[in-house]
């Protein structure tokens, strides 16, 4: 037996399996990274707060600098791969572009008025300014990451975040930047729980009206 | 104390066989009971300090920190200095930092003071601060960095490490030179980073003999390693082939810990 929908629909492949596979390795990096990060911030905390025990990861210091040191290598090269992807199979110029003030303001009132409805396998203006500044926090991670880590070897890179205690800040702040984005995304995908089944099968039924 | 030479080829035979699984079940045991992994065993449920996997990611931790180990090798630079600063950029106070409380810093009579110097190198005299002082000495003002993440600039002086092994005749070609310290802290430098021309015995801090909390009445001063590879209170160095260790290398920190 077939049933045949009210309006002609088909599956389509929405996340490509590149996309697939670094966002998922990218969710374990990130985890790894941030609740280590956490417990590193703790022993010696830039601002008068300490992050909960439960959010860490690794125990004591040294155990959350040996996952945070063994993580960065997954973070930045799945990152690499993924940015490469999306330069070089034009992911981001046809996901993420065109993007423009005025398309950002106004898909960000519509859908703060509730208005602005979710279309499969395609960005919104205001989600598109997400992915990109979620992207350019990550790039800054791992930038005044490198600098914290060599700030003698690569004192280059360090100077350009103004030094070792500046580059602690920025990386402190990229991380709160990056927390809320994750927290942002992860609220939308239990608002639109269909998006997480299509980040796994890369596949999501869309209208022939839509695909045209 | 072994009766025959029998006995001792015996025990040393013995001592060498189980020399590498100690060391494995020293270092699994200390990174386990590190690794109560809060989030991740509230996520999964499974509680990572018991559990076989537990020792899985230990030893995977443990592999990658030797890797990066090995990354920093090829990363340091002989040649690239650590930035110094001007005097009117000094941090004070200054911390006192130890795995101790400062009650526990020990004393020491700078009259009966001697360094020993062992190992693969040609002059095993022990040396006295005079003998020490009438060495060429460096100042630098350079930053030190905690691995705990905190920086603060200081001065110190004294003979560049270079310098005093070239004096006692020192392999430079060994791969680690060790320190052990009257606090009981020990540590280990690669060659390479022992021989960089900032590395130096410091003597003087801010101008003045060591203070107590800052290592009298020697120091090793690394400014292109974190701070902890800068033992203080240095009573005995040696140059080896053999893998040192560290107090605190050997409880999960980065071995090499270069910046």
């Amino acid at each position: 037996m077939t049933i045949v929908p009210e309006t002609p629909s088909r599956l389509v492949v929405i996340h490509p399996l590149v996309v697939r596979v670094t966002h998922w390795i990218n969710a374990v990096a990130v985890f790894c990274m941030l609740f280590s990060g956490w417990a590193i911030y703790n022993a010696s905390p830039l601002f008068p707060f300490a992050f909960p025990k439960w959010a860490t990861l690794g125990g004591w210091l040294g155990g959350a600098l040996a996952w945070h040191f063994a993580a960065m290598w997954l973070f930045a090269l799945n990152g690499l791969a993924y940015v490469a992807y999306g330069l070089l199979a034009r992911h981001f110029a046809t996901s993420f572009l065109p993007l423009s003030p005025g398309a950002v303001w106004r898909d960000a009132r519509a859908a703060l008025a509730l208005r602005l409805s979710h279309r499969v396998g395609r960005y919104n203006a205001v989600q598109r300014l997400a992915y990109l500044i979620a992207i350019a926090l990550g790039l800054m991670l791992v930038a005044s990451g490198c600098a914290l880590w060599k700030p003698v070897q690569w004192q280059g890179l360090a100077n350009l975040f103004g030094g070792y205690e500046w580059a602690r800040r920025i990386h402190f702040f990229a991380m709160a930047g990056l927390a809320g984005f994750i927290l942002l995304h992860l609220a939308l995908v239990i608002v639109v729980p269909r998006t997480l089944l299509a980040m796994i099968t890369g596949r999501a039924r869309v209208t022939e009206e839509t695909v045209r | 104390m072994p009766r025959d030479p029998d006995d001792a080829a015996r025990l040393k035979t013995l001592r060498r066989d189980l020399a590498p699984d100690l060391a494995r079940l020293e270092r699994r045991m200390v990174l386990r009971g590190g690794l109560s992994l809060g989030a991740l065993t509230l996520l999964s449920g499974c509680d990572l300090s018991t559990g076989s996997n537990g020792s899985l990611a230990d030893r995977v931790l443990w592999a990658m920190s030797r890797a990066n180990d090995r990354v920093q090798q090829w990363l340091f630079d002989p040649a690239t200095l650590a930035p110094t600063y001007p005097a009117s950029m000094i941090d004070t106070p200054f911390r006192f930092n130890a795995y101790y409380p400062p009650d526990n810093i020990p004393e020491i009579d700078a009259a009966t003071w001697k360094l020993e110097v062992s190992g693969l190198v040609a002059d095993k005299a022990p040396w006295t601060l005079e003998k020490l002082r009438a060495l060429p000495q460096e100042s630098q003002i350079t930053r030190h960095i905690c691995i705990e993440g905190w920086s603060q600039i200081g001065q110190w002086s004294g003979v560049p490490l270079r310098t005093f092994l070239e004096r006692t005749g020192a392999d430079l070609t060994a791969k680690y030179v060790g320190f052990k310290c009257a606090d009981r802290y020990y540590g280990s430098l690669d060659m390479p980073s022992a021989l960089h021309p900032q590395t130096v015995l410091a003597l003087d801090f801010a101008g003045q003999p060591l203070a107590p909390e800052y290592g009298y009445p020697l120091r090793v001063r690394v400014p292109t390693k974190l701070g902890f590879k800068s033992p203080k209170h240095i009573a005995a160095i040696f140059v080896t082939n053999d893998y040192p260790g560290g107090y605190w290398e050997d409880q999960g920190y980065n071995w090499f810990s270069g910046i």
